[in-house]
């Protein structure tokens, strides 16, 4: 009957958005009077999970999971979820989370609700509040079935750290045929932040005029250990990878910091990184409707104020680490 | 290769959002419906499997009456046929089960989804479909190929991309990448007279019941007004010591 949840590692560590779905299912456990457990694939010491509310793990080691497979995946979390009685399991919103909630929620004829952002308002009926049209509204929302898959928006809760410390049991599954989807490689830069996983976004629009002035942006990620975006329009020129088109349309953002140099602020814009914290703007005009959406704002050229920001910040940092 | 795209109706990218009967129903006054912009790059894949592999398209809707010119515009776009299932959608699970029936009884070997629709931002109902169905699915697909039994997919995913290889039948959850913005078409006037005598067959739904319930809707609290500031030490400082994000 405890809540279980899924907490993903990369290479034997756990990411702060497992933390954070560790804690939020421990949040969750609390209001239902029971405890909460996490189920780990290939994963790594269990303290930190211990430290987020984890009670018990279950860890899953098996090679025919050794690649990322939805599929596969999503049959040993329901085996999971089965042996332990669930009633309710959480999930990230990571790309993985969310390509392996609709499969787990089939699995488990389970009812799934996407970008929550909070605790459920009640667990009977069960209640939970999550965005809906792309950050413009939120919706309350019901799962009415008796297994229920709740995915976590980042950032939406953070993390409650606790002394305790997770009973760690090997789990073996079943998985069958698992070669529906064969990855055949992957393509990922080490070397930067991903967008996903950053706590702050350096992000720039057609304001600045061509791919030959991305240095500056690069620069500042690079000095606040941020991830690179961009807005539509740049991507769709060649400027900038696909990869970094954020909005709508593109990746949704919910950083702690997101700074838009030299962006407008569409509407479809905004409504991909409105869930960020805390906004900053610079842009030389004073009536972009960015300014409107930014907690900060400088009205300025982007080409003068993005470097003695660098400098500054740089400064800063030295100072202050 | 018999493909069905599904395609959400959708407000316009700009529309308002307000709710009406007490913020338990979206307020569909004076707003603007379009393909769901994650669909209609899937919709343009598949023109092109249209027009070099010789494919088949059909587009498939679960909604009522209203989202006829929907579909009528991809038929303009250039699909063949198109269904709608003639049931509101209520929520993903419900939406998948009804389209589950379409995909078996069509028997199609490639069903292009988009990764989530704009207006509930589910991002379930390719992958449940694909469960449901037992096809092979992959989400997030920014590339897709297909040479005969055999599809080559990339993935986006946190940090990069992923290439992998499967096998038709398949659902895909799509985005832009599977064609690029320049590539979108316009229905020119050929096609929207064309589209006009192409079939749209209203089949009634299952019945398929949702799992979950959208109680009621609300708008985030108005934002406080922007701190403007004059020079970058000022912003650090703001950063620093108000915020608390650097
Ligand atoms: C269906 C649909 C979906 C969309 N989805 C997305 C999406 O997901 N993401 C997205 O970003 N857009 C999306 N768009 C596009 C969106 O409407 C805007 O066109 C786009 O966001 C504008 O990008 P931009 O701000 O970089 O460019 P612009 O609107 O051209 O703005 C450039 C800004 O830079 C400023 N500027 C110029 N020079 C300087 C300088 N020297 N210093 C400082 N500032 C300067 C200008 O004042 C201006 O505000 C979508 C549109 C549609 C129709």
């Amino acid at each position: 009957m405890s809540v279980l949840v899924y907490t993903e590692s990369e290479n034997g560590t756990y990411k702060k958005t497992a933390l954070e779905v560790a804690s939020y299912a421990k949040g969750i456990a609390d209001m239902m009077g029971t405890t909460a457990t996490a189920v780990a694939i290939n994963g790594g010491d269990t303290i930190s999970l211990g430290a987020h509310g984890i009670d018990k793990v279950l860890n899953i080691t098996n090679d025919a999971l050794g690649d990322f497979n939805a599929s596969a995946f999503a049959k040993a979390i329901a085996q999971a979820a089965k042996a332990e009685g669930a009633k309710v399991i959480v999930l990230s919103q990571s790309a993985n989370a969310k390509y392996i909630a609709p499969l787990l929620a089939i699995e488990l004829e389970a009812g799934y609700a996407s970008n929550v952002v909070g605790l459920p308002e009640s667990t009977s009926p069960f209640v939970v509040k999550r965005t809906a049209f792309t950050n413009k509204a939120f919706s309350n929302t019901e799962i009415t079935t008796d297994v229920k898959i709740v995915g976590l928006g980042k950032n939406a809760f953070g993390l409650n750290e606790t002394s305790g410390a997770a009973a760690t049991e090997d789990f073996a599954v079943d998985l069958g045929d698992t070669s529906g989807v064969k990855v055949q490689s992957i393509d990922k830069a080490t070397d930067k932040v991903a967008i996903a996983d950053a706590e702050i976004v350096v992000s720039a629009g057609r304001g600045l005029k061509g791919p030959e002035n991305w240095e500056m942006i690069e620069e500042m990620a690079d000095i606040l250990g941020a991830a690179t975006a961009c807005s539509k329009p740049v991507s769709d020129l060649g400027w900038r990878p696909h990869g970094e088109h954020v909005g709508q349309t593109g990746k949704p953002v919910a950083a702690n910091l997101y700074i838009a140099i030299g962006i407008s602020g569409a509407i479809q814009h905004l409504a991909g990184i409105n869930s960020s914290k805390t906004k900053v703007v610079i842009n030389n005009d004073p009536e972009a409707p960015f300014f409107k959406a930014a907690d900060y704002g400088i009205v300025g050229d982007a080409f003068e104020i993005v470097p003695k920001l660098n400098e500054k910040l740089k400064a800063f940092k030295a100072a202050n680490s | 290769m018999k493909i069905l795209v599904c395609i959400s109706h959708v407000p316009d990218t700009t529309s308002k959002i307000n709710f009406t009967d007490g913020d338990t129903q979206f307020d569909t006054n004076g707003v603007q419906f379009v393909i769901n912009p994650n669909d209609e790059f899937g919709l343009t894949r598949a023109m092109w499997f249209k027009e070099k592999q010789g494919a088949s398209v059909d587009v498939v809707n679960v909604g009522g009456p209203e989202t006829e010119p929907t579909l009528r515009k991809a038929l303009a776009i250039g699909a063949d046929s198109a269904i709608r299932v003639n049931t509101p959608a209520t929520d993903g699970y419900q939406v998948a089960k009804e389209l589950a029936k379409v995909v078996q009884d069509g028997g199609y070997d490639l069903v292009i989804a988009g990764r989530e629709s704009i207006d509930y931002n589910g991002g379930m109902v390719p992958g449940m479909l694909a469960g449901l169905t037992g096809a092979n699915f992959v989400n997030t697909c920014i590339s897709l190929e297909v040479d005969g039994n055999t599809a080559t997919t990339i993935r986006e995913i946190d940090g990069g991309k992923e290439i992998a290889t499967t096998s038709l039948p398949l659902v895909i959850g799509g985005q832009k990448g599977l064609v690029e913005e320049s590539d979108l078409r316009i229905p020119n006037m050929r096609g929207i007279m064309m589209a006009r005598k192409k079939p749209l067959n209203v089949v009634e739904p299952t019945g398929a019941a949702a799992e979950t319930k959208a109680i009621s809707f609300e708008k985030p609290a108005p934002k406080g007004a922007v701190k403007l500031v004059d020079n970058v030490d000022e912003l650090i400082d703001l950063l620093h010591n108000e915020a608390k994000a650097i």
